[in-house]
Formats: C-alpha cells, sequence, structure tokens
C-alpha cells in the first residue's frame, strides 16, 4: 500500500471509530437475495472471460466480481441509498477453499481485489455526493465449506478434511486480496467452526504485521439452531473467550435464524464482551421453498427492540434481507444510543465448548 | 482454605500416568479418551495433554488425542492445557483448539528473545500461558529467584508483548521435599513465599504448579502422598496459588489427613524441623493404604537378601549394601560365591538394562559404586580364606591413559560400565609409559589392552605402545578410546602397527559388546576380521580423499590472507595491559555461567540443556544427574574443595613475516618476550572468496605500523581436586569421583568464559557496554576469539609451552604441562585473546609439506618432530616419499 492511501485508510479508520461512538451504524443487507433477482443463468456467470471453464459456475456469486460487475456495484449503491453505513464486499466464498468447488482456486485473490475494488467504489461515490455521511467497505470472509474441528465422516471422529494451516495459507491470500481492493475493515463472518475462524484471526494478524498496519476486524458466529451453540458446539460466551485475543472492533451473531431466535445470544454475547457488538440476522426463518418472507417492517421492529435494549453498535441483515429491510432497520436505530462498552473485570477466561472463567 | 483453586486433570500425560502412557503407545485411543472423560467427571475443569515420549511421534500424537477429544462433548467441554517440553508439538496442538487453552509452558532458559518470539505465538493463537520459573541460569530453587524470573517474565510479557496479565499462570516449580538432601527441605516454603509476593505483586496473574512433584519421594505410598498434596495445597492456596495440575479423583481433604499424620507432613511441608523427613519416614509405613500395596520402594526391605541386592544395585542405594552382603556371606559357604551369586546377577540386570537402553550411564556408576563396597567388604573375608580360586569373570582387562596424557574421565567411564558386566578391570591410571603397561598385561595375563587419551599427541603415543606389542609378540585384542581418537586414526595409523585384534570403541556403552565380541570363543576371530576388514575400507577411502582435495602452495595461500584492511584502523589498547594473576577466584561467580552441555556429554546422555531434564526418555536421570550435581557444586564452593587460579597477559604484539606474532613486554616494544607461531588453512578455496585464514591474520602487521596487541590466558578450577577424587576412590565411590571431575572441567570452562568477558569488558576493555546472556556467550555472540592451542585454529600443542612461559602459568596459576603438553589439572584451559572484530574460529584443516617445512625452520626445530606434533594435519604420509 502506497503512503497516500495508507493515511487515507487511517483516515477512514479514525472516521469509523469516531462514529461507531456517536451512533448505531448500520450494515448492508443480503448480497445474494438480490443477486437472485437477476435470474442470471450460465452464460451470464461466465461472462466472455470464463466462456470455456470447464465446470459449471452458476451460483459462484463471488465470480460475478469479475464477469458482471456492473450489478454487484448496483447492489452496493443501493444499498448505501437505502441507509447503510457499511457494504459487505461480495467475497464470502473468494477463498481458494471455498472456491475449488469450481475449480478457481487461483482467482481467490484477484476475486477478492475485485471485490473490494467495487464496493470501495461505491463507497467512495457515495460519501463524495454526501459527505455527512461517510461510507465504509467492509471486506467480507466467509467460513469456507470445510470444518477444521468436525469430521466429515461420522465413522472416523478423528478423521479431517482441512487443517488449520490450509485454512489458514487460504485465507491469508483472501486477506491479502481484500486489502489491496480497498477495504477499511475486515469481517469474519457466519462463524460455524471457531477453529476456522482462529486460523483466520492467525492469518489477518500475519498479514497486518506484514503491511504493519492493522484495519479493524469484525468477527461474527453464527448459532445453528436452538440449542444455542454454533456448528462446533461452542456456546456464544466459549466463542467470545476463543476469538477475544485478535481484540475485534466487533463482535456478534448473523445468519441462521431470525431475529426472534437469535436475540437471547446477542444479549449474551453483549453482556460478556467487552468490546463493539454487531448483529445481523435473516429475514426469519425461511419457508419450505427456503424463502425468506419477514417484511422489512418486522425484522426492523425486533432490530428496534435490541437497540432499546442497548444490546447492540451495528445492525444490519443476512439471509433474505433486502435494501428495503436495511432503510427499515435503519430508520428504526435511527436516534437510538448506542450500547456501552461493559466493564468487564479482568480474569482468567479459556473455553473449550462452555467458557470457563477463573474467579479471583 | 480460602480463594479459588482450578483441578487441572494430569492423567491424560504419558510421563505422569503409566496407563495413559501405555493406552497411547499401544495405540488405544479409545480407551486414552475414557481417562479423559473420568478426569472431567472427576471434577477437572481443565485437562492437561501431554504426549512427551521418546518412542512416539508426539506431534501425531498430540494431534490425533485432540481431534478425537473434539469428538466428544463431555471431554472437550473444557478447556485443554496443551503441554510439552518441545514447541513443535505444543503448537501442533494449538491447531487443533476451537477453544481458548492454555500452553505448558514457555520461560525464559533459550532468553529473552525466544520467548518473547513464543509468546507472542501464543497470543496469536489466542492460547493462555503457563511460565515457568526458569531462566538462562537455570531452573529456580529458592523463593527469591523464583520471584524475580517470574517478576522478570511478567514486565515482558504485559509491558513488551502486550500479553494479557489474566492469561499468565506461573509455574515456581513445585520440587520434591524429604529427599534426605539438607537442600531440598526448604522447597515447598521457598514456593509458597515466592507465590505469596507474586500474586502480591504482579496484579492479575496465576500461579499453578505440579502437585505431584513435592512427594515424589514418597512413591508407591499413596496415603502419604496424599496428605502432603493437601498439606501443600491448603498452604499454597493461602499463599495465592489458584490452579494446579492434580489428579482430580484423588484429592484429600486437609481436615480429614489424621492428626499425626498430618503433624508429621506438615513439619515437611513447612520444614519446621530438621529431622521431620525421618519422623515422616518412620510413620509413612503405617499409614499405607492396605488396598493400594503395589510394587513400592520401601517394601524392598522384607525381600530375602540375594533380591535386596539386586534391587539395591539396580536402584544404586549403597545405604545397606554392607549389612546385606554380610547377611549374604553368613548364609554363603564361601565369600566368593555372594559376588559370583547374588552381586553378579544383580550386575547382570544392571547389565541388560544398561544394554537395552533402560538404565543409563549416571545409574550404571552408581549401581558400580554399590557393587564395589559390597566387594570391598567382602575382600578380607577372601584373602583370610586364602583358598583364593579365581571368580569366574568375561575377561581382563588391562586400562591406561597413555604416556604425556592425563584425562581419564572418560576411561573411568568404560571402566565401571565393564566392571558392571564382570570384567576384571585393571586401571592403570593416567601418563603410563607403554613399557608399564605391556608389563601389568603380561603380568596380569590380561585378555585386552584398552587405550585412551584426549590430546592429539596421545595418538602418536597409542600408534607406539602397538608397534611395541607387535615387537613383544602380543596378539591380545587392543581397544583405543578416548575424546581425540576415531575410527579413521585407528583404521590409518594404529592398524598397521599392530597385526593383533584392534577396535575402535566411541563411548562407554559400546564397550561391553565390543569387549565381549573380541573374547568371543566362537566369533571372536570372525569379528576381529569384520574390524579389519572395515578399516581397510576406511583406509582406501581415506588414501582416495587425500589425494583427491587440492592444497595450496603456502605462498599462494599466504596471498590468500583474511583481507583486513589496516589503513584507518586503531586497536584497543589494553586497560590494563600485561600480567594479572588471580589466586583465588570466586567459585560461586563461575558455578551461574556453566555450560550445562558437555557435561551431560560426559555422562553420555543425549540432549541440550535444559531441554535433557524435560526428556520423556533420558529425562528424569538428567534431573538426578543435575540435582546431584547441583549439590556437590554447592559442596565445592560451601567447603572449597577445589581452588580456582589463573592468569591473563595482555602484551604489546605485531605479526611479522606472515604467520608469526612477536609479543612485547611494554609499549616501547623493544623487549621481545615471545613468538607465537601460527598454522595457514591450504585448503584449495577454488575461487569462492573465501580466504586461507592463519591466526597471525588478526594482528596487525609490523609494516603498517600500528600497535596492536594479543592477550593470553591460562585458567584452572581444579587446584585441590586430587585429594577429594582420592577420598572419593578410597570409598569405591567413582560415581562421585567422576562426578567431581566432570564439575571441575565445567568450572574451568566456565572460568575462562568469564575471564574472556572480564577481558572484553574491563580488562581489555574494549566491549564496555556488551551485555550477553549466558546462552548468547556459549553461542559466542561476542567481538573477539580465545582460540587454544590443540584446537582446530592453533593444532600445535607445542605452542602452549611458549603460552605457558609468557604467562609463568606454573607459577602463576598452578598448572603444569606434561611431556605431551597436557595440562595438570586437567580441570584447565589456556589460549590467546585476540581482539579484532573480524577475528573468528577457523580450522587450519590440512597442511602440505612446504609449510612444516617452513613451519619447522621458524620454530627451530626439526620437520621430523613437527611432523609427530600434527600427524592429525598432515595432508600427506611423512612415512611415504613425496609422490
Amino acid at each position: 500500500m502506497n503512503r497516500d492511501r495508507r493515511i487515507e485508510a487511517l483516515r477512514r479508520i479514525e472516521a469509523l471509530k469516531h462514529l461507531i461512538k456517536q451512533r448505531i451504524l448500520v450494515l448492508d443487507g443480503a448480497m445474494g437475495t438480490m443477486i437472485q433477482r437477476h435470474r442470471l443463468d450460465e452464460g451470464a456467470y461466465r461472462g466472455d472471460r470464463f466462456a470455456n471453464w470447464a465446470r459449471d459456475v452458476k451460483g459462484n456469486n463471488d465470480l460475478l466480481n469479475l464477469t458482471q460487475a456492473s450489478i454487484i456495484s448496483e447492489i452496493h449503491r443501493q444499498y448505501f441509498e437505502a441507509g447503510a453505513d457499511i457494504a459487505e464486499t461480495n467475497t464470502f466464498n473468494s477463498t481458494s477453499i471455498a472456491q475449488s468447488d469450481y475449480g478457481m482456486e487461483e482467482f481467490a485473490r484477484e476475486l477478492n481485489v475485485a471485490g473490494a475494488r467495487l464496493a470501495r467504489e461505491a463507497a467512495d461515490a457515495w460519501t463524495r455526493k454526501h459527505p455527512d455521511r461517510p461510507c465504509f467497505v467492509a471486506g467480507a470472509i466467509g467460513p469456507t465449506n470445510r470444518t477444521a474441528s468436525i469430521s466429515p465422516d461420522v465413522n472416523d471422529p478423528g478423521f479431517r478434511n482441512v487443517t488449520f494451516d490450509e485454512l489458514k495459507d487460504s485465507y491469508r491470500v483472501a486477506v491479502e486480496g481484500l486489502i489491496e481492493g480497498g477495504a477499511d475493515l475486515l469481517l469474519l463472518e457466519t462463524v460455524f467452526d471457531t477453529l476456522n475462524a482462529k486460523a483466520a484471526l492467525f492469518a489477518i494478524d500475519e498479514v497486518f504485521e506484514g503491511h504493519g498496519m492493522r484495519l479493524p476486524v469484525m468477527v461474527s458466529g453464527t448459532i445453528t439452531d436452538l440449542s444455542g451453540r454454533n456448528l462446533s458446539g461452542q456456546t456464544a460466551e466459549a466463542f467470545w473467550n476463543s476469538v477475544s485475543h485478535a481484540e475485534p472492533l466487533t463482535v456478534g451473531l448473523n445468519c441462521a435464524m431470525g431475529p426472534e431466535q437469535l436475540r437471547p445470544y446477542v444479549a449474551e454475547l453483549s453482556r460478556v464482551a467487552d468490546t463493539y457488538l454487531c448483529a445481523y440476522p435473516n429475514a426469519g426463518l425461511p419457508n419450505e421453498f427456503g424463502e425468506y418472507e419477514q417484511p422489512p417492517e418486522v425484522t426492523a421492529g425486533h432490530i428496534r427492540e435490541w437497540a432499546e435494549s442497548g444490546l447492540v453498535n451495528i445492525v444490519g441483515g443476512c439471509c433474505g434481507t433486502t435494501p428495503e429491510h436495511i432503510r427499515a432497520i435503519a430508520r428504526a436505530v435511527a436516534g437510538i444510543a448506542p450500547r456501552q462498552i461493559p466493564r468487564v473485570p479482568r480474569r482468567l477466561r479459556l473455553s473449550g465448548l462452555e467458557a470457563f472463567e477463573l474467579a479471583s | 482454605m480460602k480463594g479459588t483453586f482450578v483441578n487441572i486433570g494430569e492423567r491424560t500425560n504419558v510421563t505422569g500416568s503409566a496407563k495413559f502412557h501405555r493406552l497411547i503407545l499401544e495405540g488405544d485411543f479409545q480407551a486414552a479418551l475414557d481417562i479423559a472423560r473420568d478426569q472431567v467427571v472427576n471434577g477437572a475443569q481443565i485437562i492437561d495433554v501431554n504426549m512427551d515420549e521418546g518412542m512416539l511421534d508426539s506431534e501425531a500424537a498430540m494431534v490425533k488425542f485432540l481431534n478425537l477429544v473434539a469428538a466428544e462433548p463431555d471431554i472437550c467441554r473444557v478447556p485443554i492445557m496443551v503441554d510439552s517440553s518441545k514447541w513443535s508439538v505444543i503448537e501442533a496442538g494449538l491447531k487443533c483448539l476451537q477453544g481458548k487453552g492454555i500452553v505448558n509452558s514457555i520461560s525464559l532458559k533459550e532468553g529473552e528473545e525466544a520467548f518473547v518470539r513464543l509468546a507472542r505465538k501464543i497470543r496469536r493463537y489466542g492460547a493462555a500461558a503457563v511460565v515457568m520459573a526458569f531462566d538462562e541460569r537455570g531452573q529456580a530453587d529458592t523463593a527469591e529467584r523464583k520471584y524475580e524470573i517470574c517478576e522478570r517474565c511478567y514486565r515482558i510479557l504485559v509491558d513488551k508483548v502486550g500479553f494479557p496479565p489474566e492469561d499468565i499462570i506461573f509455574d515456581p516449580n513445585i520440587f520434591a521435599v524429604a529427599t534426605g538432601i539438607e537442600e531440598h527441605d526448604g522447597y515447598a516454603v521457598a514456593f509458597f513465599e515466592a507465590t505469596r509476593r507474586i500474586k502480591e505483586n504482579l496484579s492479575y496473574c496465576h500461579v499453578s504448579g505440579g502437585l505431584s512433584n513435592v512427594s515424589f519421594s514418597f512413591r508407591g505410598n499413596n496415603t502419604v502422598r496424599e496428605a502432603m498434596h493437601a498439606v501443600f495445597l491448603y498452604h499454597a492456596v493461602a499463599a495465592g496459588m489458584d490452579m494446579g495440575i492434580v489428579n482430580a479423583g484423588q484429592i484429600v481433604v486437609y481436615e480429614e489427613i489424621p492428626d499425626a499424620l498430618r503433624e508429621r507432613v506438615e513439619d515437611v511441608i513447612l520444614n519446621r524441623r530438621a529431622d521431620a523427613t525421618e519422623r515422616l519416614v518412620e510413620i509413612a509405613e503405617s499409614y499405607r493404604g492396605q488396598a493400594k500395596a503395589r510394587e513400592v520402594d520401601h517394601s524392598w526391605r522384607q525381600r530375602p537378601v540375594s533380591e535386596r541386592l539386586t534391587h539395591a544395585l539396580v536402584n544404586g542405594i549403597d545405604e545397606f549394601v554392607v549389612e546385606d552382603t554380610e547377611e549374604a556371606r553368613k548364609q554363603a559357604a564361601r565369600p566368593l560365591e555372594v559376588i559370583e551369586g547374588p552381586l553378579m546377577d544383580g550386575m547382570n540386570v544392571v547389565g541388560d538394562l544398561f544394554g537395552s537402553g533402560k538404565m543409563f550411564l549416571p545409574q550404571v556408576v552408581k549401581s558400580a559404586r554399590v557393587m564395589k563396597r559390597a566387594v570391598a567388604y567382602l575382600l578380607p573375608f577372601m584373602e583370610a580364606e586364602k583358598a583364593g580360586a579365581a571368580r569366574a569373570t568375561n575377561g581382563k582387562i588391562v586400562m591406561a591413559t597413555v604416556k604425556g596424557d592425563v584425562h581419564d574421565i572418560g576411561k573411568n567411564i568404560v571402566g565401571v560400565v565393564l566392571q558392571c558386566n564382570n570384567y576384571e578391570i585393571v586401571d592403570l591410571g593416567v601418563m603410563v609409559p607403554s613399557a608399564k603397561i605391556l608389563e601389568t598385561a603380561r603380568k596380569e595375563k590380561a585378555d585386552i589392552i584398552g587405550l585412551s587419551g584426549l590430546i592429539t599427541p596421545s595418538l602418536d603415543e597409542m600408534c607406539y605402545v602397538a608397534q611395541e606389542m607387535t615387537r613383544e609378540g602380543f596378539s591380545i585384542p587392543l581397544l583405543i578410546g578416548g575424546a581425540t581418537t576415531s575410527k579413521v586414526h585407528t583404521a590409518v595409523k594404529i592398524a598397521k602397527n599392530y597385526d593383533g585384534p584392534l577396535a575402535y570403541v566411541v563411548d562407554a556403552s559400546r564397550a561391553v559388546g565390543v569387549a565381549s565380541k573380541l573374547l568371543s570363543k566362537t566369533e571372536g576371530a570372525t569379528y576381529a576380521d569384520q574390524v579389519r576388514e572395515d578399516y581397510a575400507k576406511i583406509r582406501e577411502v581415506h588414501a582416495r580423499g587425500r589425494s583427491a582435495k587440492k592444497r595450496l602452495p603456502l605462498s599462494q595461500a599466504r596471498a590468500n590472507r583474511a583481507p583486513i584492511t589496516w589503513e584507518g584502523y586503531r586497536p584497543p589498547k589494553p586497560a590494563r595491559p600485561g600480567l594479572t594473576v588471580f589466586d583465588d577466584y570466586d567459585l560461586a561467580e563461575l558455578t551461574a555461567r556453566i555450560d550445562w552441555g558437555p557435561f551431560f556429554q560426559a555422562w553420555e546422555l543425549a540432549g541440550r540443556f535444559p531441554e535433557i531434564l524435560d526428556d520423556a526418555v533420558v529425562g528424569e536421570t538428567a534431573r538426578s544427574l543435575f540435582n546431584e550435581a547441583q549439590a556437590m557444586l554447592q559442596r565445592i564452593v560451601g567447603e572449597k574443595w577445589l581452588t580456582a587460579r589463573g592468569a591473563i597477559g595482555l602484551w604489546p604484539a605485531n605479526t611479522v613475516g606472515e604467520d608469526d606474532i612477536e609479543v612485547f613486554a611494554d609499549e616501547t616494544r623493544s623487549g621481545l618476550l615471545a613468538v607465537v607461531h601460527t598454522l595457514r588453512q591450504q585448503m584449495d578455496r577454488e575461487g569462492r572468496g573465501r580466504s586461507n585464514l592463519a591466526l597471525a591474520d588478526f594482528i596487525a602487521p609490523r609494516e603498517t605500523g600500528i600497535k596492536d596487541y594479543l592477550g593470553s590466558f591460562a585458567v584452572t578450577a581444579g587446584i585441590g581436586i586430587d585429594e577429594i577424587v582420592q577420598d572419593f576412590e578410597k570409598g569405591h565411590d567413582d560415581y562421585s569421583a567422576i562426578m567431581l571431575k566432570a564439575l571441575a572441567d565445567r568450572l574451568a570452562e566456565s572460568f575462562a568464559e568469564r575471564m574472556h568477558e572480564r577481558v572484553r569488558k574491563e580488562f581489555w576493555g574494549y566491549a564496555p557496554d556488551e551485555h550477553l546472556t549466558n546462552e548468547e556467550v556459549i553461542a559466542e555472540n561476542y567481538v573477539g576469539i580465545r582460540p587454544a592451542p590443540g584446537y582446530p585454529a592453533c593444532p600445535d600443542h607445542t605452542e602452549k609451552r611458549i603460552l605457558f612461559d609468557l604467562l609463568q602459568a606454573e607459577k602463576n596459576a598452578g598448572i603444569h604441562l606434561t611431556e605431551n603438553f597436557a595440562m595438570v589439572p586437567t580441570a584447565a584451559v589456556s589460549g590467546y585473546y585476540f581482539s579484532h572484530p573480524e577475528s573468528r574460529f577457523f580450522g587450519v584443516g590440512r597442511i602440505h609439506r612446504d609449510q612444516v617445512e617452513d613451519y619447522a625452520r621458524r620454530k627451530g626445530m626439526s620437520v621430523k618432530e613437527i611432523e609427530r606434533w600434527l600427524a592429525p594435519n598432515l595432508v600427506y604420509d611423512p612415512d611415504l616419499a613425496e609422490g
């Protein structure tokens, strides 16, 4: 990163850190839902560049950063217009591990650079027009489709189809790309296996060290069912203890459930985490066709209650949410004071599946 | 008890639980998981996992076990403590933990840099850390040192690394008490005191420790051990210990310990009375749990006398050996039967255990001590009996350190090991002339002659002994050993002088195998032939190697000297020029700087210090050896067994005629004190940009007009050693005699190192601000060198005479030279100091006839003489005509 870009980036980080103290910030909504609306076919996904790619690539939404850039730019614009302060890059699956489904590992870095650049351009364009409401870019980093602490083979519980080091190396490439493309923050989201997240945080820390500069990091877990645990079995508090060493700007939860199911765990994290809290639920639970139907004002209503209860600092939407949802959410939290970071006593906190705290 | 206490389960540890160890080695990971589960069920709030076992791929075992644990929600609900002495194993473990675990452990033992690096990594992996009270100087045993190290670690971690103080868990070392060694009596109290200070002064951190260590002396008596644990915990928790590695199922409540036992345990733990240990031992037996009476340490006294003797030999316990030997003698028809029966049976067990790698050298030497005491007790009875039928042995071996050499640690160890294997040893000691060796061999009807030596001239002496054996018509096997000897030398040089069976023995553990094969009636001849063939091949390879390597003519080598730019260089002027003498250097100052690595090598224990103390295979032996070494060091210093003397000299000097250094008495540079002759590398550098070095290159040539300086030193820590060694030998205690010699060697090295440091900082004073850790000093990360005559940079031992004259070392340091330039006392180091920043170590390697001739002329000696002293460094065979 050259000096001017670095200074610019540092200014934006300062602005963001200032802003998050002032009010509840709004993250954008679903990317996939918006892409679906375009009903793109295989040919549209491929574009000219990948016309002859050996495998089907329809559904590889991140590829659109390269082949249908204008669609992605437009989605970002719509979310900013709806009131989002932070756009998530279209890079959820842009790790070499996730791209291996399409045989496109080699493009991992390029997908991240392009994804971050599109969001950067959209944010900068919006900020130029509305200097009073600066917009930011969060580089989205998904969980990949493998789990470092769960065996894919029920008969061989000690087996793993991915290692910490493989994840770390794969994440490293993604993170480098996101930074090059101009992300202001890194958003490690939909963490279903905390060990994957730890590998990502390790890679992020190494990259930061290499760059001599740190971007704020957001970590967002996902509670996969009503037992209140993530896929790898951790409670929300255990999850926080596992990732707190990265000193993230925010910790929180996203996806998997609608706001009403998610609330108790948001509240739990809000109580224990001495950092900002970010939550962005799905638009309710999916119907039998896998579609999300919760109307914007319902989602926004729940989130308003979270805000009024002092649980959140950043809110937004995950699967099934649209610019309409974000507009409703932005309105719902406007003027409500952000959550105060709780004073948590310094104690040794560890975790297995459950949290451990040494009372002193 | 006040305060909270977190139980860390200790059973999933291959070094701590025999059952877990067995299951992991057998690959029964399912059953191993059950142990982990039991720990959690029994209340362990964290489980410690350790796979440090020499037979295991520890990293793979750690990964496999933790991956399996991750699939067991009832186990992995608790945090994991990843425990290993190897960072690679810890790191492999951290990569399997989705939770936030604990690393056990890191410390300053490798120095601050490594400590900081690992702490940063631990932080990046998101774990807490156990920090041991262990620094560059070793493991802390006093409250003061424990606290100081912990405080230093805390400051580094918190201020420099940004490590959260609440994630620091100090382990101020729980050591065994009631060991019978007085110094150990205060260990528990020191732990409590250190804990109290840590918790008072170092905010938010924690204190933990491995509880089972404290009761180590009472292995087998679980009632007493558990009482000790409970009492220790009671006081430790009160002092602020808030975590501990314990057997979660076995914690006894302090109040439930019977009063009488508790009082005596408490006396021991709190070190309340001098006889606390004895009083606890007195009653310990009566508290032994009936059900738990398995194979136990103190019960061996109940067994038949022959078994007691075996037990004493295998365990190196000499406390009861005289009474047991007497009992056995009364039962036997003749005293000899005691030796040939129970004692040899016991030694055979020792030999087998050693041979199969289950016992280690220090233990074997202790066994030999027991044996010698038993035999010494029986000797008068055997003499009285006069029916002296020779006892049946595997063979008689005459051993000696050859003429001109005085080093005997290795030879003594070999002797002890052979004795343990029922060889009769006739040890002629050191500086033994050939005639004496051969005369004794003939008189004693020896089956083997063994020769040892440490300095290079001894190689030549060994060739001479071999020649003499041929001349006198010997045909018995000749064994060659010692630090300077090698298979190549034996094959190339000695073999041609002796036609009988000949073998080089690399270390003590091989000696028995070689001796038994050579003496075997069935395979002896075949084995000797095999060795001979092997040596013939080595000779061929060696000959090819010699001719294949190109050497530069001396003139060309000189032209390629070290490219030092003298113009503008100002050599540092010594702050204290001339001679400085130390009559009685403070030994305590030297003990702290000991480089322990070579000490363990002397005992044939492989591994780096201090890791070796935690080594899965030899760790226990190494620890016990180390503890005994420490105990002896305290006596050496406290009772002044040894005196350290030394002399250093810093002289005006300049290089003349390329390779010689003129040394002057004072700055007038008129009175020539000595000329130091150096040798130059002659290997063909083939234009690879490397120089052909000689030490003279590092001193400014006279022509430059620059006033340069050369330093010299001779130090010893061995004054007074002979009397003490003799006392030990009189008491048949080879173990202590060897230990003392090995420690004196270490002290002398430490003295040399310390002197060099003071020369750099003080006496010469060219590096006044140098601040190095012990490790950095050992790694030679300083400016300047201290090469020693007889070592690779200046392989000519005869130069030692010039060095000694310069220092008047006999008078000033009490060190003498033998005719072959070995130093007496052997615990001595001598050499030169060079200050030039570009001076560095190198090996002269092999030199050509042109340099030998030039060197002989410069030294005023005959070419033949020089060829004899430099035999190992000649590129050519002086016995052959130049081809």
